[in-house]
């Protein structure tokens, strides 16, 4: 009995922290959430709403900032929300992620599998990649991608993006593929299959965990870019975070918080359902390659 | 043609070598050389001044601050982090049900950016709004929380949002980790009537070993890079108190037309990185061979 | 969805094309004014210019009141695709035009007389080597005190007009229940009420010490005294100000928490925002000590070196940023005064028409000076160095002695 006891105040315990720790990773969403939902005297506390804080719940429901973010809020002068300009991040993002994967997992396979002198070094380098601070390459790349005539396009745009995401992907996969058994692809070999046939019969099909990985890590860096969105998109190719960086980011004017928390919001569904639909995957992902000795 | 055959495998590699060679090499190469110049708004090449710009940068209040801050904020973010993501996943993997949830709500904050979360970050922190107000308002009249309008605490605030943000990446590292952990042992060592903390200090833990080293370096460089964080939460402020290497590289080059000293502030940088980043590479590649 | 796929499958496609350039019809446009009566106000310019035929593409970039702009501005001239025109401090005009990247609008100018209606001290930003090469479309003045009426009418007090007086009232506002001064907590926010506070000493050390960065004059004791004056400016601060915009400070003052804030007359757009009247619900005189004086920013659209197909658009978006109308209505919305001397007051606020007749006073007296807070003082690297020890006398115990040292050592090293 008292063992029992004690076991379930260990695990009434448990569940408490967990459950406090979710409180705090909630808190920033749910004001955010309140926020976009609230009518702007209740936000501002204005007569009638003295007892309203950023964490109670709405008491007039109103979906109206939504909708004014997604297709009427005025941005400098266009009135026409965030639409479209979730478009241009989705194709960016397409393009971006796609190339950016489909590179990494061609090196991973390489550096894994077909080893040649001195290939460490190169995987070593890729890899430093990773490290470096975006502000630094902004100037640099201007003049790069004004010299190849890529400026302000979209192409432009994805390149900067593959440039930066290789790295991370050829990591990914890399150590993906190391643990996959060399016998796999010996046997490949004595029947025939050439260097491609080997990697689109026998590795992609059993790679999805590690794509997930590399491509729900791509998908949430392009995403979420604002530096070289603003820097280097052209006035049709401007992606959402610009758009929404233009929303929020106001010098004056009374600052309509529950429309620029629409927007946010609007603005981080995508990346949030990747994560929340992906995220079982993504641990299984982690399990089979990324973290493993 | 048989030589094209041949080295197939390396000329594959080709397309992402040169790209990396020249926005990574390259651009580092370049910051270099801009460093030593006295470039201003632009970068110019015309007249050199050696390393004068280090010193310059050196002897800058901002840099001191940016230094100590850095030290404060990399210490706590690493370890923060790796103490609540190590035990949020030891938490989750006994056994907890709605486990699923739970996971995505601790990893939902890697999703979303600064630019998306950061007024509502700003708000949760100021007094008049956020969390100071809410606990008065529900009648915790002493309740206290205004760091970030004090210089000496406002980094801590930056720690916490920036804990918040990648605990659940850390976590999700680890929790990855024991999931791979052969559990044989783990029974055998239970059999042998060792105690369930003596497990995980003995047996658990360092077989995390990798995790840890992965944890570490992906958080050691988010640390360094961190820009998006102090700018939506404080500006640098109050003053210039939560100023970090990143955001002084930022507004050097940018906002004040020092391109030369943030060029140079920029290639420090990058040797903290490579201090820190090299000795993980080699154990990776030894662990490839 | 599809649509959109097959337009970005063509962009790509096409993605060795230089990404269309300004057609000849229109002009693309790099400012950072997205909300409010600034936004407003742009839309305004873009309808001017859609009647005479000149279409407007849009490049907004908004954060840190220009910083993000000017960012991707160096981006897009580095990578040899400018956009037409660019909004643009003071300062900044001076040094896009010291590296030759500006174009020259003088056809304009001299067909339409700007140089008989803008005030030289701002044609001296506005020019290059005699050629005009950005167009000012307004005069703000950053050294206001706001306050509010219903507070200072239930206490019996007036607008302070000396440094004695602005003390006794914040004392008497505090002594009522009520926050002394509205602040925010940036240091362009601070140093807005320093270079007031200095111009107050007088304005011939605002003119030493801060315009010619003169050594003698910043550790002079008209800088210590300006020190000390803040320091008790700063008493009169809700502990938490750090952090705070500018727009939130002057709600404090509108909604009665606070009765007094300094700023510049920006401020009055959230009065008319409120609903309210400036110089009726919400005060304003200018900083104690300043009235004969005149400090300034101006906002510029700087026009970049385009191609010859480019500039009958670039000259008519020049023409109408200068035109009467245009400016009148530009800046009834944003709270400034008109970059021309020519255009009628009737319209504007006892505030705006006040800062209107002391322009023309302070333009003849010598008395007027480019703010140093707002990117007309000293070049961006300078500026930063005096905002650094302003910021941070404010934000610690530091003494006006020190404060007045380390801004000899800081402008010294930044020069």
């Amino acid at each position: 009995m008292a063992a029992d006891m004690r076991r379930s105040v260990q695990r009434g315990v448990v569940y408490l922290v967990l459950v406090l720790a979710a409180g705090f990773f909630l808190l920033p969403l749910v004001a955010m959430v309140f926020t976009s939902l609230k009518t702007m005297p209740e936000i501002t506390g204005g007569a009638g709403f003295e007892t309203a804080t950023i964490l109670s719940p709405p008491r007039l429901w109103s979906f109206e900032a939504w909708g004014l973010a997604w297709s009427s809020a005025c941005i400098a002068v266009a009135c026409e929300g965030l639409r479209g300009y979730f478009w241009n991040s989705i194709l960016l993002v397409v393009f971006a992620v796609s190339i950016s994967v489909a590179l990494g997992a061609v090196n991973g396979y390489v550096l894994s599998k077909w080893r040649f002198r001195g290939d460490s070094i190169i995987f070593g380098m890729l890899l430093f990649g990773c490290f470096i601070p975006f502000q630094i390459v902004l100037i640099p790349m201007a003049r790069l991608l004004g010299l190849l005539d890529l400026a302000g396009t979209l192409g432009g745009l994805v390149l900067v993006h593959v440039c930066y995401g290789i790295p991370f992907t050829t990591l990914f996969f890399r150590n993906f593929y190391v643990t996959v058994p060399d016998e796999l692809i010996a046997a490949g070999r004595m029947d025939g299959a050439g260097f491609w046939q080997i990697f689109t019969i026998i590795l992609v099909p059993i790679s999805w965990p590690i794509f997930v990985v590399a491509i729900i890590w791509q998908f949430t860096n392009v995403w979420n870019d604002f530096l070289f969105g603003a820097s280097f998109a052209g006035p049709d190719t401007r992606p959402l975070m610009v758009a929404l960086n233009n929303l929020v980011n106001t010098s004056t004017g009374t600052k309509a918080y529950n429309v620029d928390m629409a927007g946010a919001m609007i603005a981080a569904l995508p990346t949030m359902l990747v994560y929340i639909v992906g995220g079982r995957y993504f641990l299984r992902g982690l399990t089979s390659g990324a973290v493993k000795g | 043609m048989r030589f094209f055959k041949a080295r197939l495998p390396q000329l594959t590699l080709l397309p992402s070598l040169v790209l990396v060679a020249v926005s990574v090499y390259g651009f580092i190469a370049l910051t270099f050389v801009i460093s030593l110049t006295r470039s201003r708004m632009l970068p110019r090449f015309d007249r050199w001044e050696g390393f004068d710009n280090y010193a310059r940068v050196w002897s800058h209040p901002r840099w001191e601050v940016a230094v100590e801050n850095f030290a404060i904020f990399g210490l706590l973010y690493i370890g923060g982090t790796l103490v609540i993501g190590l035990g949020l996943a030891i938490l989750l993997d006994q056994k907890i049900r709605a486990e699923g949830a739970l996971r995505t709500i601790y990893l939902y904050p890697m999703a979303l950016s600064f630019i998306v979360t950061g007024v509502a970050w700003q708000w949760l922190m100021s007094p008049d709004l956020g969390l100071q107000h809410a606990f008065r308002t529900w009648g915790w009249e002493s309740f206290s929380f205004d760091w970030i309008t004090q210089s000496e605490m406002a980094i801590y605030c930056v720690v916490i949002a920036g804990a918040w943000q990648a605990s659940g990446f850390v976590m999700a590292l680890f929790l990855a980790a024991l999931r791979g952990i052969n559990t044989e042992i783990i029974s055998a060592a239970r059999m042998d009537g060792a105690s369930g903390p003596a497990i995980y200090w003995h047996i658990i833990i360092p077989a995390l070993r990798p995790a840890f080293l992965t944890a570490i370096v992906v958080q050691g460089h988010l640390s360094i890079k961190s820009y998006d964080l102090v700018v939506a939460l404080t500006r640098g402020g109050p003053g210039f108190a939560t100023e970090l290497p990143s955001t002084f590289m930022y507004e050097f080059t940018f906002s004040r037309n020092e391109m030369a000293m943030g060029a140079a502030s920029a290639v420090m940088m990058l040797v903290l990185l490579t201090v820190l980043i090299v000795p993980y590479l080699y154990s990776e590649l030894r662990h490839g061979r | 969805m599809t649509k959109y796929l097959t337009r970005g499958v063509g962009a790509l496609l096409s993605m060795t094309a230089l990404s269309a350039p300004a057609l000849a019809d229109e002009v693309e446009v790099m400012h950072w004014w997205t909300s409010g009566g600034e936004a407003a106000a742009i839309a305004v310019l873009q309808e001017d210019l859609q009647a005479r035929g000149t279409g407007w593409v849009d490049m907004a970039i908004a954060g840190g009141g220009g910083d993000a702009a000017m960012t991707a501005l160096r981006a897009r001239v580095v990578a040899g695709n400018p956009p037409t025109a660019a909004q643009m401090l003071g300062m900044t005009v001076r040094d896009w035009a010291d590296e030759g990247f500006l174009g020259n609008l003088n056809a304009v100018a001299e067909a339409e007389g700007w140089n008989d209606v803008v005030p030289p001290a701002v044609q001296a930003f506005g020019t290059h080597d005699g050629e005009w090469v950005a167009a000012p479309v307004n005069i703000h003045r950053p050294h206001w005190v706001w306050a509010n009426a219903g507070i200072f009418e239930e206490l019996g007090l007036s607008m302070p007009t000396t440094w004695d007086e602005f003390f006794a009232a914040a004392d008497a506002i505090e002594a009522a229940g009520h926050v002394g001064v509205a602040m925010g907590g940036q240091a362009w926010q601070e140093a807005t009420i320093w270079e007031a506070i200095v111009l107050s000493v007088s304005p011939a050390l605002y003119e030493a010490a801060i315009i010619n960065a003169d050594m003698d004059a910043l550790g002079s004791e008209g800088i210590v005294e300006s020190f000390e004056i803040f320091r008790r400016v700063l008493g009169y601060a809700d502990p938490g100000y750090a952090g705070r915009d500018w727009n939130l400070a002057t709600a404090m003052v509108i909604n009665g928490e606070a009765g007094m804030q300094i700023m510049g007359d920006w401020a009055k757009g959230e009065v008319i925002n409120a609903g309210l009247t400036p110089g009726e619900q919400v005060l304003c005189a200018v900083v104690p000590g300043t009235d004969g004086a005149f400090l300034f920013n101006t906002d510029f659209f700087a026009m970049f070196d385009v191609g010859e197909d480019a500039q009958a658009a670039q000259r008519n978006m020049a023409s109408a940023a200068m035109s009467v109308s245009f400016q009148e209505t530009f800046n009834l919305a944003k709270g400034s005064i008109p970059a021309r001397t020519d255009v009628p007051s009737a319209n504007f606020d006892v505030c705006g028409q006040t800062s209107m007749a002391d322009l023309v006073e302070a333009t003849e007296a010598g008395t007027l000076f480019g703010s140093l807070a707002h990117g007309h003082g000293q070049p961006a690297s300078v500026q930063a160095a005096y905002l650094d020890v302003v910021t941070q006398f404010a934000n610690s115990d530091m003494t006006p002695e020190a404060a007045a040292e380390a801004l000899v050592a800081s402008v010294g090293g930044a020069l």
